[in-house]
């Protein structure tokens, strides 16, 4: 179990880094794919499914493929990735990772201390489910705005009078939402669905 | 009757401020009238005062009116009092009726003036100071006196203000009386602290009593209050003045710089001649400057080719006499002549008014010529004045006043040989100088054409004083003796030499002797003149005596100029630098905040991670 | 201790790099470490809550990249590049 979880870790870690240092954003929009894959695992190790799913489907997914989407719409060709080239001189990564480091360094201390528990005790789908439509009923409802702002946000945003078909982005992300959001969210992606 | 001594000096200070407050809205006539009768009534009720106080005579021979006490403060309580005896009941007679006739006269001379009822509140206010100043009781009222005409004659000289040079005329003047305002302000404030007391006469008593005759109180209390009627009479060194005061209107000239104002110094020495007396080398001084300064503005009067400025350092030379009467102790006879000045002196400046009115505003004697036809009252009045400056024997008050001075330099205790001789080089100066003016201005070719003649308002004041001005030195007798009430005798030594008939007569001499120069270089051949100015010499001693011997100059050097250094040294002084220092601390912390805002995500992005890092940290480690 | 990790890395890519998407990007990556960190601790006391939160930072995240790539899309067609040092006229 164990091994595990050092071996998903790194795998995230190691991703993540390649993701850093890449030319071509696909490639990197590609790393961060798997390294989100890597903590989707390490959700899964530590008891709770649920989660390790969401995070495979929605943010893997659907955020990702998102960003896939604009990229190739922006259809940046070899020009980008030699002005990426450009831009990342040796020089630059030092006052970053002094700062990072020294965060990891209090990030460190302070979780000397707790060395207690190896199993992390498994959380089911149930238990979050019942929390959902109990205490944090609100926090749903909330969120479910929040995602409709984000969707109106998005279509006048990406408006656009040229013929061009906008893709509305959020149609997906709203049906992986359905039993969270409710009807409510559903009749809003409707109508957006169409093109202006 | 006499109780009503309080209305002299109320008056003037009620119709003042009538004027100027509300004057704008009368019309000229009533302005004249308001301005006009005030000093009238002011007039009337000296004589009516002067009537009573002589047809019963009080005890110590003064009269005290005591109106209300100023202050209260701990110990010191000045009062408003008027104190009255022959010296001052004397130039309150002088003052209003010379003033009162000089007011007629100005009621149609500034009749075309915008500041028609300024000029009236003005002049009301001046007369009302001076009286103050002459009637005081105590040093303080005297000292509000004193500087009340001191911001008349600022405010009259500068009265046409659009012009900057009148104002700068009127700063000079008020400069430099400050300087010698500074002085006697001392000088009382040393009286008042050695000797407890302000009242005059109490001052005067309690000086005699303590102090020894040449104690270094006493000298030094002199020599500052001398300071002060130096500045106040425009007397060496701070003569300065009087000359570019010309600026302001004609009666200003005529009324204060020339009868009134300036005779100031003169009424303080009288009424302070104890202290005088106890102090010979104060006293001494005062010859001195009286001596040297009528020679000094006697040359200078020679050079001068505005009019009005000849008048001026005519007066300046004229106190000077009266300053060395007093220097000799010659108390009344410097009373006396101040009375004929003041009718003589009035009359000039306002002949010279009547010209310069009818010339159109000019004012140069060499671009005037033959008016004696075209002006018969300003000649025949003009010469009656200038006869009498110059002391024509016999006929004119200035005769009688003047020859009187210069024999008691001769003749007096404290007179010496050398006084005498200038003396009678004034003499001389006096007649060459006014003459030079008279024939200049009324014989010869006619110069600048007449414009305007004067009416009734304008001629009878003249009129008026030319008659004093001959009959005036009939009083002397019973003038001496009524003075001789408040000041001592003149002790006269044994005069060694010559007696008072031969001094009149040499000085009747050296009067014709002057005519027939003035009329040689200025009527007969006055090719004759331009050939003494061409001359090296000539024209070296005429530049140095028409710039006044210098003086403005070396004031100029000595004086203003540093002054002004200094301030363009002091522009940024270190205060500024606080100020500026705290305006510079902003705008440098301006502009290093608005350098944090780049308009750059990632640097904001650095500085929210670098300050949650550091804040993490010290909650850490702190 | 993994979350601290990725999140750093996060932080390291979004000041260094230059280009909008990567930016969006390491954004993302700091997100989800942050919602590692939340679901362990939330784990480790045997609670919902961590996963629950987890969820809500996960629609936030959804809303967030939408509106960001569309503000993208403007970007790129207003000042025709997506360097983010070009995005600098609030400066001042």
């Amino acid at each position: 179990m164990e091994l595990t979880f050092y071996i998903a870790s790194a795998v995230a870690i190691l991703s993540t880094l390649l993701m850093l240092t890449r030319m071509n954003v696909v490639h990197a929009l590609l790393y961060l794919i798997v390294s989100l894959l890597g903590v989707a695992v390490v959700f899964y190790l530590l008891g709770a499914p649920f989660v390790a799913a969401l995070e495979a489907i929605v943010y893997a997914g659907a955020i990702m493929v998102l960003f896939l989407f604009v990229v190739m719409m922006l259809n940046l060709g070899k020009h980008a990735a030699d002005t990426e080239k450009q831009w990342l001189t040796p020089g630059i990564w030092i006052g970053p990772v002094l700062l990072a480091s020294v965060l990891i360094i209090e990030v460190v201390y302070l979780s000397r201390g707790n060395t207690a528990d190896s199993v992390a005790g498994a959380v089911g789908p149930k238990q979050v489910a019942i929390a959902l439509f109990g205490p944090y009923l609100i926090g749903v409802e909330l969120s479910s705005m929040l995602l409709l702002a984000g969707l109106v946000g998005a279509y006048h945003l990406g408006y656009r009078k040229a013929e061009k078909p906008e893709i509305q982005h959020d149609a997906h992300t709203h049906e992986r939402r359905a039993d969270a959001s409710g009807d409510l969210v559903l009749a809003g992606t409707d109508q957006s669905a169409r093109t202006p | 009757m006499i109780s009503l001594l309080w209305l002299v000096p109320a008056l003037p200070f009620a119709s003042a401020l009538v004027l100027l407050l509300f004057g704008s809205r009368f019309s000229r006539r009533a302005t004249a009238a308001v301005g006009v009768g005030s000093i009238g009534l002011s007039a009337l009720i000296s004589i009516l005062v002067a009537v009573s106080f002589l047809g019963a005579p009080s005890a110590g021979n003064s009269y005290t009116q005591v109106l209300w006490t100023w202050m209260h403060v701990a110990s010191f309580e000045p009062q408003i009092g008027l104190y009255l005896d022959a010296l001052s009941l004397v130039m309150i007679l002088v003052v209003t009726f010379v003033a009162f006739l000089i007011h007629i006269y100005s009621a149609e001379f500034m009749i075309a003036d915008d500041g028609y009822s300024r000029f009236f509140g003005y002049m009301n206010l001046f007369v009302a100071s001076m009286i103050t100043l002459l009637l005081g009781s105590n040093l303080m009222l005297l000292l509000l006196g004193w500087e009340g005409v001191g911001l008349c004659s600022y405010l009259l000289i500068g009265f046409w203000y659009r012009d900057p040079a009148n104002g700068l005329a009127a700063r000079k003047a008020f400069i430099v009386t400050r300087v010698g305002d500074t002085a006697m302000m001392l000088g009382l404030f040393l009286l008042f602290t050695q000797l407890g007391t302000l009242g005059i006469q109490d001052l005067m008593q309690r000086a005699s009593e303590q102090w020894h005759s040449g104690s270094t109180y006493a000298v030094v209390a002199a020599f500052l209050l001398l300071g002060g009627a130096v500045g106040k009479s425009a007397q060496l060194p701070l003569q300065v003045w009087l000359p570019d005061a010309m600026a302001g209107p004609t009666p200003t000239s005529a009324l204060l710089h020339a009868a009134t104002m300036v005779t100031a110094g003169v009424y303080l020495i009288a009424r302070t001649h104890v202290l005088f007396s106890l102090a010979p080398a104060a006293q001494f001084a005062v010859a001195l400057v009286g001596a040297a300064t009528l020679l000094l503005a006697g040359f200078s009067a020679l050079t001068q080719h505005d009019i009005k400025r000849v008048l001026a350092y005519s007066t300046v030379s004229q106190i000077g006499y009266m300053f060395l009467a007093l220097g000799v102790g010659a108390w009344q006879a410097a009373i006396f002549h101040f009375v004929t000045h003041a009718f003589f002196k009035a009359l000039l400046f306002l002949g010279a008014g009547v010209i310069i009115n009818a010339l159109d505003d000019e004012h140069s004697i060499f671009r005037m010529g033959g008016l004696r036809k075209e002006l018969p009252v300003a000649f025949w009045t003009f010469l009656i004045a200038g006869c009498s400056l110059a002391g024509l024997p016999f006929i004119t008050a200035g005769f009688f006043s003047k020859d009187l001075i210069i024999w008691q330099t001769w003749s007096a205790n404290q007179g010496h040989a050398g006084f005498w001789i200038a003396g009678m080089i004034g003499a001389l100066l006096t007649s060459l100088y006014i003459f030079r003016v008279i024939f200049r201005v009324f014989f010869g070719p006619l110069g600048t054409p007449v414009t305007k003649r004067p009416g009734y308002a304008m001629t009878i004041p003249c009129l008026t004083l030319a008659l004093l001005s001959i009959v005036g030195g009939y009083v002397k007798g019973p003038l001496l003796r009524f003075l001789h009430l408040t000041l001592p005798q003149t002790i006269e030594a044994h005069a060694g030499g010559l007696t008072e008939i031969g001094s009149e007569a040499i000085a009747g001499v050296l009067f014709l002797t002057g005519v027939y120069f003035a009329y040689v270089f200025h009527l007969q051949r006055r090719s004759l003149a331009d050939v003494l100015v061409a001359n090296p010499v000539g024209r070296l001693l005429h530049q140095w005596w028409l710039g006044d011997w210098g003086f403005d100059w070396l004031y100029d050097r000595a004086f203003v100029q540093p002054f002004i250094w200094a301030t363009y040294i002091n522009k940024s002084d270190f205060v500024d630098a606080l100020y500026i220092g705290i305006a510079r601390l902003a705008e440098l912390s301006y502009r290093g905040l608005s350098s944090t805002e780049t308009g750059r995500v990632r640097w904001y992005a650095t500085a929210m991670a670098a300050g949650s890092v550091l804040f993490i940290a010290l909650v850490l480690f702190l | 201790m993994l979350a601290g990790i990725l999140f750093s890395l996060g932080l390291i890519s979004l000041l260094v790099r230059r280009n909008l998407i990567f930016v969006l990007m390491s954004l993302e990556v700091m997100l989800n470490a942050a919602g590692l960190a939340f679901v362990v601790a939330g784990s480790r006391w045997h609670q919902a809550d961590g996963q629950v939160v987890f969820m809500f930072i996960l629609a936030m995240a959804a809303a967030e990249v939408a509106v960001g790539l569309a503000l993208v899309l403007q970007i790129y067609r207003r000042f025709k590049s997506l360097d983010v040092d070009e995005l600098s006229e609030m400066r001042g």
